[in-house]
């Protein structure tokens, strides 16, 4: 027991965890024919509950998981893994028809039901059982009610509804206006330009993975690592004074973590050139003003050339812009990341007189 | 009767002078629409200034120098939003070695919530994305760009400690240096 406790806090280390849950995802993307099995789903299933068994004998651990506003998460993980999982069966399914040259199970007429009544009794159905099943929810658990609002005290530690944590996560490493305009607004507009980017015609209407792998593994992973799993990271990892803790962690409000953030300018400046910070803010921005820069101009050419060629080639000079400014967007916060985890980096532009830190 | 207002009507149709043309009553109409939308919108900016504000006055006294020991003062977080700190030497402020006493806003500069002051830690921690401020009111954890803001401190005429908040210094703009934001006492 112990050591099941020391190797999941281990693993907890949120560089670890999101290094994890990369692996997992690539694995997912790599080896979806086999674990989109039936029989491997139900298993993962199973080891995540047990996990939830087992970490329930820990008083912390317990805590947690039957918060009220927690329940959702332990019930998104397993809603996940279903309807993921049965997504990427029907995928696995097709592309070993398509490979065998047959159509896929869609373009037969195997399996097609009618509106009325079949999908609308089902609906009808699944209204009730989930009617049900909110009532006596709520009638079982609390609401979990806070202390009563106030202007000058913030509950300790104050967290955003829980769809909301993958954003509050990202505030944690950049500047409001980017992580809380910038970044959600490129969301929803990269949301929306999919079908002016994606003109792949493949998959539509039928499930397939192997016809559509970059757009559908870009979209998982923005989806499945930056989303779900910043979600579970913020409902589970993070405690009060908004520092890490291990699942099996006892939530210490003054739990001391030495953390001594520094300015990319700072860096160059001071420790490895060793002068002090130049007066003119643009020279002692500069170090971050050029890779930003460099990062948006040369990194899309450099793909252009070599590892995105393909893409460059078939989609034309305005589509490639955009498609890689999306991905380098997207990019930019596990490099953000990493970079406040490993070298305790706080912005890589800092002008604060302007109110610009990136 | 109502023949002749039907032949009046009928008379107004037929004279073009009269009638309202379809351009003219769509003007109309949209401008009474236009109008009444802005009257409306007169009456929302009425609620920006409401008649009577249930907020502490922004300047306050806080009592006499001499009652803040060293180190940081909490009694008037609740109450105004303020931190009173006394300190041996600041020299952020450009007073090296010289003790007094700076009121520090409890605004955490990265999104506005209420950092906690941990004493153990000597330390203002934020809870919503964890944003770390030394005593002095300096950032140095989590993302704040930058440090906690300072109101203006002097000395009332009776003596007491004033704590101004309308006016405001921040450090990185240099105005921490300032002659009012820091108190000698």
């Amino acid at each position: 027991m112990e050591l099941f406790k020391s190797i999941v806090n281990w693993c907890s280390q949120p560089a670890i965890y999101i290094s994890l849950c990369t692996v997992g995802f690539v694995l997912l993307i790599s080896r979806y024919r086999v674990l989109s099995r039936p029989s491997v789903l139900w298993g993962l299933a199973v080891g995540i509950a047990l996990f939830f068994i087992v970490g329930a004998q820990d008083e912390d651990f317990l805590k947690i998981i039957t918060k009220g506003d927690n329940m959702p998460i332990v019930i998104m993980i397993f809603a996940i893994l279903a309807t993921l999982g049965m997504a990427l069966r029907q995928a696995a399914v097709n592309d070993m028809r398509l490979e065998r040259g047959l159509p896929p199970t869609e373009a037969e007429d195997r399996g097609k039901v009618l509106v009325w009544p079949d999908l609308v009794y089902s609906e009808f159905i699944c209204t009730i059982l989930l009617s049900a099943l909110f009532i006596a929810w709520s009638v079982a658990v609390e609401a979990p009610m806070e202390e009563p609002a106030s202007g000058t005290r913030a509950p300790n530690p104050a967290k955003a509804p829980w769809y909301f944590l993958g954003l509050q996560e990202m505030l944690v490493y950049f500047d409001p206006w980017l992580a809380g305009v910038v970044f959600p607004g490129l969301i929803v507009v990269g949301l929306m330009v999919i079908p002016y980017i994606d003109t792949n015609p493949k998959g539509n209407g039928y499930y397939t993975l192997k016809e559509r792998k970059f757009a559908i593994s870009m979209f998982l992973f923005g989806f499945l690592v930056l989303w779900v799993a910043l979600v579970i990271l913020g409902t589970f990892l993070r405690g009060p004074n908004w520092n890490f803790f291990a699942p099996f962690d006892y939530w210490d409000p003054h739990k001391i973590e030495p953390l001594v953030n520094i300015n990319l300018s700072e860096l160059v400046w001071v420790k490895w050139i060793g002068t002090k910070l130049p007066d003119n803010i643009l020279i002692r921005e500069a170090p971050g003003i050029v890779i930003i820069l460099a990062y948006f101009a040369i990194t899309p050419a450099l793909l252009a050339m070599k590892g995105m060629k393909r893409f460059y080639e078939e989609m034309g000079f305005a589509r490639y812009s955009i498609l890689v400014m999306l991905l380098l967007c997207m990019a930019a916060l596990p490099i953000k990341m990493l970079l406040r985890w490993f070298i305790n980096l706080k912005y890589l532009v800092a002008i604060p007189e302007w109110f610009f830190n990136i | 009767m109502a023949t002749t207002e039907a032949s009046q009507r009928a008379a107004d149709d037929r004279n073009p002078d009269r009638r309202l043309s379809r351009r003219g009553f769509l003007l109309a109409g949209w401008g009474l629409f236009i109008l009444a939308a802005h009257v409306g919108l007169l009456g929302m900016v009425r609620f920006l200034f409401p008649n009577v504000l249930f907020e502490p006055p922004m300047s306050f006294k806080a009592g006499l120098p001499g009652d803040f020991a060293m180190g940081v003062d909490e009694r008037f977080k609740d109450s105004h939003s303020t931190w009173i700190v006394r300190s041996a030497s600041d020299p952020l402020s450009g007073r090296s070695g010289i003790e007094g006493i700076f009121a520090l806003s409890t605004t955490c500069t990265h999104l506005g919530c209420i950092p906690n002051y941990l004493a153990a830690d000597r330390k203002f921690k934020c809870p919503c994305h964890g944003s770390g401020f030394r005593e002095s009111g300096m950032n140095f954890e989590g993302p704040a760009p930058r440090p906690l803001e300072r109101w203006r401190v002097a000395i009332a005429e009776d003596g007491q400690v004033l704590v101004d908040k309308n006016q405001k210094y921040q450090w990185e703009k240099g105005q921490w240096i300032a002659p009012e934001a820091f108190l000698t006492a």
